[in-house]
């Protein structure tokens, strides 16, 4: 009981973030998006471990949320420099706010 | 005796960790622009998480269980502002502007001695 | 600290993490995590990330009681920003600012610069030599952040007089 509303809770803010990721409107919106909904899925993996009583649910939680953050790194990197391979730079912008 | 307190203080902490997820979320979608946005989605990485943790927590005991749920609490605190930092740094160099309430472009202020009093 | 010491410690820290996630204890699978740990220890060697930055076992006991002042801010501001959230007037008002850091090194900096984003309400957006750019979802947090009772506390961590 106690688990299913936790994991009822993480649904509909999973949904919220759809809809931010689909709304956008930049493109920063959106991978803010799928970063929170990662987050959640995370928190989504160890309720349902509890819930259905299998706690080594836990170790894919703790990969998941290994892979939100690369993945997340990785997309920003790609549409800065068009590959992944490049060593990032401190490139400063010219103009401010 | 014991048992009941606990599971009433881990239903306390899940039912709290779900209200700051679901404040993130309605964040996420009721402010006006990116940077925003980022605070909300702070919230539910630092209120939800926790307190989501501390409650499954309290269900595990002390087992491994339990250091798991902890190596992903720390493993999130560490990394969420990282990505958080990073998807600030590609918004601002990519030219999003912060906007404030009404639409308008957010005020630059500087600060560097102080808080400025306005 | 010693490159040896500082890489030798590592490679415990990297074991009992090893020990805690596998809760085996048969010989062929602790002797499989030793050697793994040894391997992660010479690369992170051969990377020449084992030192002040990659490891900083210097800052080991003082974080502690960073990190408890630290979650105490981090609960008063996600009461603060949920009230924001919540209200219907929505009362926010962003603003973007520069702050003066005051931490030597790269390392003090962006552990000021995670906090301030760990801090719901505030986002770090840019650092650039000592100034760092913030964006804060309201006046009032960031007259608070520009208080600089955080940039004090994260030196005072960094060099050691706490």
């Amino acid at each position: 009981m106690m688990f299913a509303i936790a994991a009822l809770a993480l649904l509909v803010t999973m949904g919220l973030a759809l809809v931010r990721a689909y709304a956008g409107p930049t493109l920063y919106d959106r991978i803010l998006a799928v970063n929170a909904f990662g987050t959640k899925t995370v928190l989504m993996i160890a309720v349902l471990g509890f819930l259905m009583g299998r706690p080594d649910f836990l170790d894919i939680a703790l990969v998941y949320a290994l892979i939100n953050f690369i993945g997340t790194i990785a997309v920003l990197k790609f549409f800065r420099y068009g590959d992944l391979g490049r060593a990032g730079g401190l490139d400063e912008p010219e103009d401010e706010a | 005796m014991i048992a009941v307190l606990l599971d009433g203080l881990s239903w306390i902490l899940l039912l709290g960790g779900a209200f700051f997820v679901l404040t993130g979320g309605v964040g996420l979608l009721r402010l006006p622009d990116v940077y925003s946005r980022m605070h909300a989605s702070g919230i539910t990485d630092t209120a939800g998480v926790g307190l989501y943790i501390a409650g499954l927590a309290i269900q595990g005991g002390f087992t491994l269980v339990t250091v798991k749920l902890l190596l992903i609490l720390v493993f999130i605190l560490f990394t969420s502002p990282t990505s958080t930092y990073a998807l600030a740094h590609a918004a601002f160099t990519g030219g999003v502007k912060p906007i404030a309430r009404d639409g308008s472009r957010a005020p630059l202020l500087d600060r560097r001695d102080g808080p400025s009093n306005r | 600290m010693k490159a040896g010491v500082r890489a030798f410690s590592l490679g415990v820290v990297l074991f009992a993490t090893w020990i805690l996630l596998s809760g085996h204890f048969t010989p062929l699978l602790l002797g499989l995590g030793v050697a793994s740990c040894a391997g992660i220890v010479f690369l992170a060697m051969r990377m020449d990330v084992v030192d002040r930055e990659g490891f900083p076992v210097q800052l080991s006991i003082r974080l502690i009681g960073y990190w408890v002042w630290l979650l105490v801010e981090i609960v008063k501001a996600n009461i603060d920003v949920t009230r924001r959230i919540w209200s219907p007037r929505l009362p926010i008002s962003p603003s973007v600012f520069h702050l003066r850091m005051s931490q030597p090194s790269e390392l003090g900096q962006v552990v000021y610069a995670n906090s301030i984003t760990l801090t719901p309400g505030t986002v770090a957006i840019r650092l650039h030599q000592d100034e760092i750019l913030v964006h804060a979802v309201a006046e009032e947090l960031g007259e608070d952040l520009a208080g600089g009772a955080m940039d004090a506390r994260v030196t005072r961590l960094e060099a050691g007089k706490s």
